[in-house]
């Protein structure tokens, strides 16, 4: 260990708070019995499917257009997910495959 | 009345799990690799459990693995974090009520709100027969081991993992693709669903992968209330 237990311990606390900082900020915000004001009830509904958008670009932050490959694995097997998706509508199938045939591109293919 | 108690969670546990799937695949593997970085900075299983059950926030843990060195400064630690850790601010929002009806569990559901959990809380619907309360409580609650069971196997297995599980944490990624299709053909939710693509890539693309998530957000928002007497529409022309 490069620091102190009690070091490491309050690093552990300290980020632990920040966390829950940022998750309980809107319960703080609009605390319970209080009336919800109108604009905040819209972005509540409004809110979910454009955060799963923003997750879906936060999770493939990482690949670089402009170098080899390309994000060629990346929108590969996005799109497999996609069509699996839409054809089956079965979750685990959409996932399982895409993940395994991601798997094998990034480890047999674009190495 | 405590066995009825019982029952009604073994039961919300029993209906949830298959939900929960997805994430127990993801977070298992994520959850290893933050197990394998922490153990190479020497600290055993034992404390990448303890970081598990009390921080629970994947990039985050990632980047607080970088926090273990002499000279880390306290300001700057509590800052990155609510930087990588930004996004989550806008969850409670869609949960106030739900959550409000939870009572005790209450404080538990807005710790354990990540990325994955929001995402299933908010587009899960809840099957007929169980309680609203015990299967989210469920689904956030078994999504959590499923985390620290995976940085705990990281941890300890280490150095002897195969290296070829390289590229599994495309599963959740593909967990987000199934969910944003799964809305996008429900209908009702098209525009705001885009407003977060397009706005997402495009200031990914402006900012950097480092800086994109808060202008990001920001943007988000503006074009959500800026857009609002379309999206309202949208919503009730799909609901009839």
């Amino acid at each position: 260990m490069p620091i102190s237990i009690g070091r490491s311990l309050c690093i552990i606390v300290v980020v632990s708070l920040a966390t829950f900082a940022t998750r309980v900020l809107p319960f703080l915000l609009f605390p319970k019995g209080k009336e919800i004001p109108p604009l905040i009830r819209y972005l509540g509904i409004a809110l979910p499917p454009a955060v799963i958008g923003m997750l879906v670009i936060y999770c493939l932050k990482a690949v670089n257009l402009l170098a080899y490959p390309h994000a060629a694995p990346e929108l590969f097997a996005a799109a497999v997910v996609i069509v699996l998706h839409v054809w089956k509508r079965n979750n685990l199938l959409s996932i399982g495959a895409g993940t395994v045939l991601y798997m094998v591109l990034i480890q047999t293919v674009f190495v | 009345m405590e066995q009825r108690t019982k029952n009604r969670y073994a039961k919300a546990f029993r209906v949830a799990f298959p939900y929960t799937i997805p994430v127990l695949t993801g977070y298992l593997f994520i959850g290893t690799a933050f197990g394998v970085m922490f153990q190479e900075k020497g600290y055993n299983f034992l404390w990448a459990i303890l970081m598990s059950v009390l921080v629970y926030a994947g990039s985050g843990q990632y980047l607080a693995v970088n926090f273990f060195v002499p000279g880390a400064g306290f300001w700057n630690i509590i800052f990155m974090t609510l930087m990588v850790n930004v996004r989550h601010m806008f969850y409670g929002l869609s949960l106030l009520e739900r959550f409000g009806r939870m009572g005790k569990k209450r404080l538990y559901m807005i710790f354990s709100l990540t990325d994955e959990t929001y995402s299933l809380l908010c587009t899960t619907k809840i099957p007929k027969g169980v309680p609203e309360d015990a299967f989210l409580f469920a689904i956030a609650f078994l999504d959590h081991l499923y985390w620290i069971a995976g940085s705990a196997i990281g941890a300890v297995a280490g150095a002897v993992l195969p290296l070829n599980a390289k590229g599994i944490d495309f599963a959740m990624t593909a967990l987000f693709i199934v969910i944003f299709v799964e809305q996008w053909m429900a209908g009702g939710k098209r525009i705001p669903a885009l407003i977060g693509l397009i706005s997402t890539a495009a200031l990914r693309v402006a900012f950097g992968m480092d800086r994109f998530v808060l202008p990001s957000m920001i943007c988000i928002l503006c074009c959500l209330v800026l857009g609002r007497a379309h999206i309202e529409k949208e919503a009730v022309l799909d609901a009839d």
